[in-house]
């Protein structure tokens, strides 16, 4: 299992005790929610002090003297996040597979290439990113295939089921249950905030790094991110918000 | 505002506003504490796991290939 957030988790705000919803005065939640904390520890991605050099950095110069298990090493190491990448983007299992075999093979031919000023991991995504919008592209017969697709959209930028959710309302559902759920609704989002989703807040890479991996500018990143994030929130609350039936006293203005 | 507020990097009027606000917003509340659990639960579940044997099939052809110079 996958653990990003620190220990102490996040801050959860209480809900005001009022238990009626009161129509935003001058503030609006897109004022207040122009971000999330975003998580200080991740499960492949430590963090590197400025005068430390990355562990990867020896076993890529290795690799390029010719050190094959060295390269062993490192697909072992991102194997399994650059395949859910390669899903995420391509929504097909066998194409999946081949970008990830694609993706590691082209990365070691290109070894020399590799700058070192970006983390190995980042450039591998990009390789990745890359091969799958083209298997996308010859799926489509020619199409052209970007990560601007289909971001022109003003759903999730007003959140509108307000409905608050039941606690921990994952464990209402099965594994099996839980993860068609979480896969439905993610395929749901247009490819560019999907992308943008999966890079920030799924594989854990920051926002410069998403940016520079998709070649967007930082405020469009950061745009993609809210929206993907609200509609995603948005989506997933007919799964998850409180039944009527369990609501509290405060709730039913008791 | 609010991830900078919770990295420390925002002003302590501005977080004291923000603060007050929540405290008044059911709208801003459910949005937010919905919208973290969202991510939360995306980040806990592997919903496309690499299952072993794939894995290592995968592996094997990309060394493979590796070691005859691509």
């Amino acid at each position: 299992m996958v653990t990003h957030y620190p220990s102490a988790g996040p801050v959860w705000f209480p809900a005001p005790a009022s238990g009626k919803l009161r129509v935003p005065g001058r503030y609006t939640f897109c004022a207040i929610l122009k971000g999330f904390p975003q998580p200080t520890t991740m499960a492949t991605i430590q963090p590197i002090a400025e005068n430390e050099q990355h562990p990867d950095v020896a076993l890529v110069e290795r690799a390029r003297a010719g050190d094959v298990a060295a390269y062993d090493t490192l697909v072992r190491k991102y194997d399994r996040q650059i395949f859910r990448i390669a899903q995420h983007i391509t929504q097909n299992r066998e194409d999946a597979e081949d970008v990830m075999q694609d993706a590691f093979l082209k990365a070691y031919e290109k070894l020399d290439q590799f700058q070192g000023n970006s983390k190995f991991y980042t450039w591998l995504v990009r390789i990745a990113v890359n091969e799958s919008l083209m298997r996308l592209r010859r799926r489509r017969t020619g199409k052209m295939v970007s990560i601007d697709e289909d971001v022109e959209t003003d759903e999730g930028s007003v959140p509108r089921d307000l409905a608050d959710w039941a606690p921990n309302p994952e464990q209402n559902y099965t594994q099996s249950e839980l993860n068609e759920i979480l896969r439905k609704t993610i395929q749901g989002l247009p490819q560019g905030f999907r992308v943008v989703f999966v890079l920030r807040d799924v594989e854990g890479l920051s926002t410069e790094e998403t940016a520079e991996t998709l070649g967007l500018s930082i405020p469009a990143v950061k745009s993609r991110l809210l929206r993907a994030r609200l509609q995603l929130r948005e989506r997933l609350s007919r799964y998850f918000k409180r039944k009527k039936a369990t609501a509290s006293p405060a709730e039913k203005g008791v | 505002m609010l991830d900078d507020m919770f990295d420390e990097k925002v002003a302590a009027e501005t977080r004291t506003e923000i603060e007050e606000h929540l405290r008044d917003c059911d709208h801003c509340v459910v949005t937010l504490n919905t919208t973290r659990k969202t991510i939360e639960i995306y980040r806990s579940h592997e919903i496309y796991d690499l299952p072993t044997g794939l894995r290592e099939r995968l592996h094997k052809a990309i060394m493979a290939k590796c070691k005859k110079g691509c």
